[in-house]
């Protein structure tokens, strides 16, 4: 019982995108080629994220770190 | 409290010194609008004798960048199909021109199309659905199935039986086929048949239409009146006989395609307002006045605003005590059309000059429909004798056009008599008082259900939005599922963001009929999210947002 309301659900949200991004009036070979590309799209976009954003942020922190941190070293001398 | 324009009134004296609290002047609207904002600027708000209320919510942003989102799409796919048409890929459902002309100048405009051929197509099958039955209430549809996508579709020969109408101006509920109501439309129509075979200048005046026009002219409370058989053309035929080259149009941004085709056939020049906005018109009057004809600077024959007493996309009613008392400063003349609001609104029915309580002289051409209130088809235009009597011979419609036909002619007058009162019952004020009702009941369900709703509070034309273009198709099938037809409208005739279905509430339509349409709407607004207002009503209107004149 509690399975069939979660895939009602997922259902119902799956309709939702359907219908925002215009894809419910499309035909079939069209939604498929619709879904490949915005899914793939998707994954490449979580990968680059997946790769670059912890590299980035590191780099960020440090920079903000040594900016903070520089001034105290400098300011114990 | 016996009185609600006194308390008015006295709410309007009492804070006439107060600028901030503006809440209290006869006129306040509700609104999320920061850019467009309706400015009334009338300071004083004697002009309007009650509330007029008058709601263009504004949807979240995120709806207007998911709509064209969603336009997005179709225009990629669009263009994609366009590609593989063009290809060969895909076979040509279009027009196209014939081989052995194919180096011709081309005959069909294939880009124009676009639009059409992408995007109207693929849910086409919510339009133009066959009915065969009497458009009451409740009517029949006759089912049609398609089996390529909306190119060519098939009746299966099955009838959707008692589909409650929304879609239909019935607003009195005249359109019904009792035997006792029809009894002298049947009469007159064993009388005289059904064709005219003449123009009314030849032989096309038959007795019925003298009667008919006597009878519209004491109805309105005007002088004199003429009778058209189509309501589109009494506006596209008039309105070149009243101008010419050298006069001015003002007319509204949401007019009516008759008035704009009538307008532009004149050969005036048009110049177009904001809609319903008076600061706007004054402008352009004051400018129209000021500055003259374009090039020779001469003053202009005639101006003339064109406005409708109740929009039929917007739902809204046209400001008129504002519109008259510019009229008679600015010395223009004022064209009312009165299509939809003409039996809809008004304490007995007649219209929006009875709605605000001023009187017909302040109007110079009162034009309206009889198609929508009355349940017959044609038109009329009524004023002054002067007025009339020029029309009869200058108009191209009553010189070329066939006259109504006067079983119609008959529905007409059964049907004006009723609402007068002259046919001894008290049935037409109750049409009237019932329309009120449910209008006011539809409504206050649909605001406090949280639905975004445009226009006046008291008219019968209800636009829901809808906005994204994937939910225009889903909610018109989806309804008929449920037995209740709606009409929908997309992009060109409205903007392309504010798609919308849009409800006219009839006379005839019972508490049971709508309570069956808003559990739907309740239903069909959780599921498509479609619930996007974020105002929820409650009780007490005048604590929500003010109106800011500046």
């Amino acid at each position: 019982m509690e399975m069939k309301h979660v895939k009602d659900y997922i259902y119902w949200l799956y309709y939702q995108y359907l219908l925002i991004t215009c894809s419910y009036v499309l035909e079939p070979w069209e939604r498929s080629m619709f879904h490949t590309i915005t899914v793939t799209v998707l994954a490449m976009v979580l990968y680059t994220a997946y790769v670059f954003v912890p590299i980035h942020v590191r780099l960020a922190l440090e920079f903000f770190w040594q900016i903070f941190g520089g001034h105290q070293s400098e300011s114990t001398v | 409290m016996a009185n609600p324009s006194a308390v008015c009134n006295g709410h309007l004296h009492h804070h006439h010194q107060k600028q901030n609290n503006l809440l209290k002047s006869g006129i306040y609207k509700k609104n999320g609008i920061t850019k467009g904002m309706k400015k009334n600027g009338v300071s004083n708000g004697t002009l309007y004798k009650k509330t007029f209320i008058e709601h263009f919510e504004q949807a979240p942003m995120y709806v207007a960048v998911l709509t064209f989102l969603g336009f997005g799409v179709g225009t990629i796919f669009g263009y994609l199909r366009d590609f593989m048409r063009a290809c060969g890929l895909e076979k040509r459902n279009l027009a196209a021109e014939r081989e052995e002309q194919k180096d011709f100048v081309p005959l069909y405009q294939d880009f124009e199309n676009f639009y059409t051929r992408n995007l109207y197509m693929r849910i086409r099958d919510n339009w133009n659905r066959p009915i065969c039955s009497v458009p009451g209430p409740q009517f029949d549809l006759m089912e049609r199935v398609t089996d390529d996508y909306n190119w060519t579709f098939r009746f299966t020969g099955r009838t959707i039986k008692n589909v409650i109408n929304m879609g239909s101006y019935n607003y009195l509920g005249f359109a019904e086929t009792d035997v006792n109501a029809l009894k002298t439309v049947s009469i007159e129509l064993q009388k005289y048949g059904t064709g005219v075979c003449s123009t009314r200048q030849e032989m096309g005046t038959l007795d019925k239409h003298v009667e008919l026009e006597k009878l519209v002219a004491k109805f309105l409370g005007v002088e004199d009146a003429m009778v058209f058989g189509m309501g589109f053309a009494t506006n596209s035929m008039n309105i070149p006989a009243l101008v010419g080259k050298g006069c001015l149009i003002l007319s509204d941004e949401l007019n009516h395609t008759s008035l704009v085709l009538g307008a532009r056939l004149s050969g005036a020049t048009i110049r177009i307002f904001k809609h319903n906005n008076m600061q706007n018109l004054e402008k352009l009057l004051r400018e129209a006045i000021i500055y003259g004809q374009p090039r020779s600077r001469r003053a202009w024959r005639k101006i003339i605003i064109l406005v409708e007493g109740i929009y039929s996309m917007e739902g809204s009613i046209v400001h008129l005590p504002e519109l008259v008392s510019l009229k008679k400063k600015y010395k223009a003349y004022l064209y009312l059309d009165e299509a939809h609001s003409i039996g809809a609104v008004g304490a007995t029915g007649r219209g929006v000059v009875e709605y605000f309580g001023m009187s017909p002289d302040d109007v110079d051409v009162l034009m309206g429909t009889f198609t929508k209130s009355f349940g017959a088809a044609g038109g009329y235009i009524a004023g002054k004798k002067d007025l009339v009597d020029f029309l009869r011979t200058h108009s191209h419609s009553a010189v070329y056009a066939t006259s109504m036909c006067p079983p119609v002619a008959e529905q007409i007058i059964r049907a004006m008599k009723c609402l007068m009162g002259l046919d001894g019952t008290t049935q037409g004020l109750q049409r009237v008082r019932q329309l009120g009702k449910n209008t006011r009941y539809f409504r206050r369900r649909l605001h406090e259900m949280g639905f975004i709703i445009y226009g006046n509070d008291d008219s019968p034309v209800v636009p829901l939005l809808l906005y994204m273009p994937g939910k225009i198709g889903v909610f018109s099938r989806l309804m008929l599922q449920k037995n209740i037809g709606v009409v929908v409208v997309g992009f060109p005739a409205t903007p392309i963001t504010e798609s919308r279905a849009r409800f006219c509430v009839s006379a005839a339509h019972t508490r049971e009929m709508l309570d069956t349409v808003l559990n739907a709407l309740d239903e069909l607004g959780d599921f498509l999210l479609l619930k996007y207002s974020r105002y929820s009503k409650s009780a007490h209107p005048e604590l929500y947002e003010e109106t800011r004149l500046e």
